[in-house]
């Protein structure tokens, strides 16, 4: 196919020519998190012939995701996000090559998975991820675009870009918010609802500044924040700065941090007597008959399992924990997040031998489709 | 009277803690007053976080008001 005339509309634009294109051909970005935001984004980028792209989500499509997340449909319920946005990508442009990352950022990856970019456009719906992010960004000196929302409104904000104003300090988000706010203190998506189109015009608008900070046309979104008012349809723009006293972000500060939230579960884990197994060695297990496998994800969560198990969803486990046989306990659950927090709870209660799938049904389903 | 007046713009979450998106007060000397003044009347405040910027300027110190000045509260959001 001539990508001369597939960029044709875009390349007449003034100011937009050959070596634009060029520019973005040879760009490299990293979209965390695949909902809201992130699917318009990817769709922008892909169309706009941003040559390389990172897709990182551990999730599967649900039902749920399908008034806002444009790029799923019905009949990828149940299947990871990275797979079918790949998919529908590649449909979209086969020109350009997309990674995909089927797992979540964390503290060991962050480093890794970033420094191969040269920009990350955030679609992630948490906090613990955002500041993971940034603090990243700031140790690998990489631009990252901050985009999130709450009922009618979305903020924007470029953060960390460096070739502006060389000699000044650059500004991250911990200068506007030093510290990660507490679980339950704003809510999600999930608790305070969404219109679809919030995330699709500020997942839209991520992607074009990722491709002004590319190309180098335009006026980068940074140093200011972009509040958008679906209902009042209007907007609200505020400069930020510098603020004295924050913290500085090296790789002491992003251990100690990240190691303290990110890893807190694990942290409790290692004192009590729950040991993670991975796959191969869950699958031998639970072909033993003296092995309870008990799945503590909620009722309504994918993909469903075909091999013998109980579950028991976490929002009821406290009151079961009597319940549970005199037997050697294997916990699954989505992530091999739960599953330890889980067995947490039982180790308090019950002095039984507990394992927890480490990485999840994600990991399994992973290892065992492979 | 109503040039001697200070609005206040509220964002996000914080819209549910005062329940309006705006206020209109009077004889606010400074942002600490006013912050010590919100704080006073929705306690709630005090429990979420946010940052301040006067006339679409974040401020990191306490800021002078003017009469028509406008104050923003923005708190992070998270969804996506």
């Amino acid at each position: 196919m001539n990508n001369k005339e597939r960029y044709s509309r875009q390349m007449i634009l003034p100011g937009f020519g050959l070596a634009t294109q060029e520019k973005l051909r040879a760009a490299k970005v990293l979209l965390i998190g695949l909902g809201g935001l992130g699917c318009p984004a990817l769709q922008y980028l892909a169309g706009a012939g941003v040559g390389c792209i990172g897709i990182m989500d551990a999730d599967k499509v649900s039902v749920s995701n399908l008034h806002r997340q444009l790029l799923y449909g019905e009949n990828d319920i149940g299947m990871l996000k990275t797979t079918v946005a790949a998919r529908r990508i590649l449909e979209q442009n086969a020109t350009i090559s997309i990674e995909v990352y089927p797992y979540e950022l964390n503290k060991q990856n962050a480093v890794q998975i970033i420094k191969d970019y040269d920009l990350v456009i955030d679609g992630t719906d948490n906090f613990s991820a955002k500041y993971l992010i940034n603090d990243a960004c700031v140790l690998l000196n990489k631009p990252w675009i901050y985009g999130a929302v709450s009922r009618y409104e979305g903020q924007l904000c470029v953060f960390n870009l460096g070739n502006l104003h060389p000699t000044q300090p650059l500004i991250n988000y911990r200068d506007i918010f030093p510290q990660k706010p507490h679980s339950g203190e704003i809510s999600s998506c999930e608790t305070a609802g969404v219109l679809g189109v919030i995330p699709g015009i500020i997942g839209t608008m991520q992607a074009a500044e990722a491709i002004k900070i590319i190309t180098g046309i335009g006026k980068p979104l940074y140093g200011r924040m972009f509040n958008y008012n679906l209902l009042e349809g209007n907007s609200y723009e505020i400069e930020m700065v510098k603020k004295n006293g924050t913290p500085t972000i090296d790789q002491d500060f992003f251990n100690t941090i990240h190691g303290e939230f990110d890893a807190g579960i694990y942290c409790n884990a290692m004192d009590t007597d729950i040991e993670e197994i991975d796959t191969a060695t869950f699958i031998q297990l639970r072909a033993n008959p003296n092995i309870f496998v008990l799945d503590v994800r909620e009722r309504h969560e994918y993909p469903v399992i075909d091999f013998s198990h109980a579950q028991i969803p976490m929002s009821e486990l406290e009151n079961a924990i009597f319940e549970l046989p005199e037997k050697e306990i294997c916990i699954i659950c989505h992530q091999g997040i739960r599953s330890l927090h889980a067995g947490e709870l039982i180790c308090a209660k019950r002095n039984l031998k507990v394992y927890s799938l480490k990485g999840g049904l994600t990991a399994y389903f992973n290892k065992v489709k492979a | 009277m109503m040039n001697n007046t200070v609005q206040i713009l509220f964002f996000g979450s914080l819209t549910d803690i005062i329940g309006e998106a705006k206020l209109c007060l009077n004889g606010i000397a400074d942002t600490n007053a006013l912050q010590q003044l919100l704080l006073e009347q929705y306690p709630m405040l005090a429990s979420t976080k946010y940052f301040m910027a006067v006339n679409q300027k974040m401020i990191s110190e306490n800021t002078p008001l003017k009469p028509s000045d406008t104050v923003a509260l923005m708190p992070p959001f998270s969804g996506g």
